[in-house]
């Protein structure tokens, strides 16, 4: 069973790896204006897919896995993008102690600002988060010392960018490939780490932590662990964002929206599994670029209001799909599989036990 | 001197509308465990409906006539949203404490497209008397007129509010329900009724809230997203004031007010320090949250 399923994923990866070379016309289901496969709008749309699944795979890390609603994540990405965008392009510094410096910001913010919130637990946790994340917004708006260029955002500019990864359009493929490597770097983060002693521990945190502490585990580590790891990934996202989009704006990459649209993906696709959370956040991109392409049609101007207006906003869309996914559908997309599974195996069992059952009835 | 006193002032008054916001906030979180996202949603909704009716009432009313109007339209529009949403999508969710948050986020983003889509992002004008905008002056210093209202609107809400809970039969078993949920309804006492009330109390007191924001601090501008940002300064008063303790929301209010407002014009005029009033803030709730993590009237979490 699990030989078969890591199959099927390192065909997907190769599957996805070799997008950029099928030039196939598929009319009605592309997000981007042109209709073909490896266009760059499908390309982008498609990379972009890849890095917010990797950004999602790290969240459901403290929020699938441990059971902590964080709405700090957006903090992390933000800093990915705005880090690595700063070193590069005011300061002029080669690509890999950029990199190291970004990763290196995250690492401090993660871990101080991550030891004050997890000072409280549940809902007060959730608030202390977002305002945390809240304040990293402000700012970044504030534009200190130049720095992140404020409400006009910061264009990525460097000439000690390798050339193959700036941000032309003959270098989308690249950027594609960049993006799609995060996602199966991160995925197999989060699976060794899911897979582990530790990842056992952080179930046990979401199950009843309670029970953990008498036990004598310290779940406070645990979760600041958990915290670190979900907020590196989401900084890993950021820099593939930055290099793949090429301009960091604060209203795209660190409002609290972003975060919420994690969120919402990793509920969608089903919180506590991995492919789960790959799966929301494949669809939830393509189907908000997919809505922004429909609502640009020409003939949906011609559409009576009260259908246009609800219509041409994605985040109602998504929005309402989302209220109905947590009411009606439980557990998301991973959720509805598991149960089918489950029912299976159930029938199975009970076919199994059926004529056992019923020669032990009639012995005596 | 004077600078000072006036800046307390108009802290104050910024307190007060947080009370507002924050309040209804708490006592949802005391009795139901809920962290409603939606009462952003339920700011922006009653600033809307108030600048709805007051748009459509003739003009020749005069302009205190139509204010009134508006908060009496704000305080219904608020209270309508948020007993409908409880009623419609918190209930079918009782049991489930993550689920009721994640809707709350959801119908928040729904929403707010919604009147994005409907109204665009624009700000839109609520009409005023112009007696609102102008100062009055009291001991040498001049107080706009606004900052009154919402201190006014503040006190008779926080005042109204304790009565409410302490004196009358619902506000105790809200209060008992605060304390021991499962306690009240093993007596027989019906919770889902009191489930509704301070979803409607809590959305009055929103709606209000939303649209004094804006006629106080954003120069009588609505905008679709106005809630959302005034609801997480709502959320860390909570936090501060500590979860359920209506009192400790109006001292973490006023608290919050004052700093943000001195925090503002003592050191936001330097260069890069735009956004220091509400970085100030959340420095606050850190500190707090490591002096004190139950917040500063509240009793468990």
């Amino acid at each position: 069973m699990s030989r078969r399923r890591g199959a099927i994923g390192l065909g997907l990866v190769v599957l996805g790896a070799l997008i950029p070379y099928i030039g196939l016309h598929l009319p009605w289901v592309l997000p981007s204006t042109v209709n073909v496969v490896n266009s760059t709008g499908t390309l982008t749309v498609l990379a972009l897919c890849f890095i917010f699944a990797g950004v999602a795979l790290g969240y459901d890390v403290i929020f699938g896995y441990t059971g902590l609603l964080s709405l700090g994540p957006v903090m992390y990405f933000a800093t990915g993008v705005y880090v690595f965008d700063i070193t590069l392009t005011h300061w002029n510094w080669p690509l890999v102690p950029a990199l190291l410096a970004t990763f290196a910001t995250s690492l401090v913010l993660a871990v101080v600002l991550g030891a004050i919130a997890l000072r409280v637990s549940g809902i007060a946790f959730t608030m202390v988060t977002l305002a945390f994340a809240q304040a990293f917004y402000y700012l970044i708006e504030d534009n200190p010392h130049g720095l992140t260029g404020g409400d006009t955002g910061l264009a990525l500019y460097s000439s000690r960018l390798p050339a193959f990864m700036s941000g032309a359009v003959s270098n989308t493929r690249n950027l594609y490939w960049i993006a799609l490597g995060f996602l199966v770097v991160s995925y197999a983060v989060v699976w060794l780490v899911t897979e582990s002693a530790t990842g056992h521990v952080l179930v046990a945190i979401r199950e009843n932590e309670r029970r953990l502490e008498v036990l004598g585990v310290h779940p406070f580590r645990y979760k600041l662990a958990a915290y670190t790891l979900s907020s590196l990934v989401a900084t890993g996202g950021g820099v593939a964002y930055i290099l793949l989009i090429g301009t960091a704006v604060p209203s795209a990459v660190a409002s609290v929206t972003v975060t919420l649209s994690i969120l919402i993906m990793v509920v969608l696709g089903g919180a506590g599994t991995r492919w789960g959370a790959v799966t929301g956040a494949i669809v939830y991109v393509y189907l908000q670029q997919y809505l922004l392409k429909v609502a640009a049609e020409p003939s949906f101007a011609s559409l009576p209001a009260f259908l246009r207006v609800p219509l041409s906003q994605p985040q109602f869309l998504l929005g309402a799909i989302f209220v109905l996914f947590v009411i009606f559908v439980p557990g998301g997309v991973a959720g509805v599989v598991v149960r089918r599974r489950l029912r299976v195996a159930a029938e199975r069992f009970d076919a199994a036990s059926a004529t056992p059952s019923n020669t032990v009835q009639e012995e005596p | 001197m004077n600078v000072f006193l006036a800046l307390t002032f108009s802290g104050i008054a910024l307190g007060a509308v947080y009370f507002l916001a924050a309040s209804g906030l708490s006592l949802i979180y005391g009795l139901m465990d809920i962290l409603n996202f939606a009462h952003g949603l339920f700011m922006t909704l009653g600033a809307y409906v108030a600048w709805d009716v007051a748009s459509h009432l003739p003009a020749s009313w005069g302009a205190p006539l139509l204010f009134v109007i508006a908060l009496v339209a704000s305080i219904l529009g608020g209270a309508l949203a948020a007993g409908l949403t409880e009623v419609i999508i918190i209930r079918p969710l009782y049991g489930r404490p993550i689920g009721q948050i994640l809707v709350t986020i959801g119908l928040d983003l729904a929403v707010v497209g919604l009147l994005l889509g409907g109204f665009g992002s624009n700000s839109l004008s609520v009409p005023v008397p112009l007696w609102l905008i102008e100062a009055s002056h009291v001991g040498g210093l001049s107080l706009p007129n606004s900052d009154f209202v919402a201190l006014v609107a503040g006190v008779i809400v926080l005042v109204s509010l304790e009565l409410f809970l302490r004196q009358t039969r619902y506000g105790i078993t809200i209060r008992a329900g605060v304390e021991n949920r499962d306690m009240v309804s093993a007596l027989g006492i019906n919770v889902g009724r009191a489930f509704t009330l301070v979803f409607v109390i809590g959305g009055a007191m929103a709606g209000l809230a939303g649209l004094l924001y804006a006629v106080v601090f954003s120069g009588d501008l609505i905008s679709p997203t106005q809630g959302d940002s005034l609801l997480i300064f709502a959320f860390i008063v909570v936090v501060i004031g500590g979860l359920g303790s209506i009192r400790g929301s109006a001292v973490a209010a006023l608290i919050v007010g004052l700093v943000q407002d001195y925090a503002n014009f003592y050191l936001g005029s330097h260069p890069g320090m735009a956004e220091i009033g509400n970085l100030s803030v959340v420095l606050l709730l850190a500190l707090v949250l490591e002096w004190r993590p139950r917040g500063l009237f509240g009793s468990t979490l």
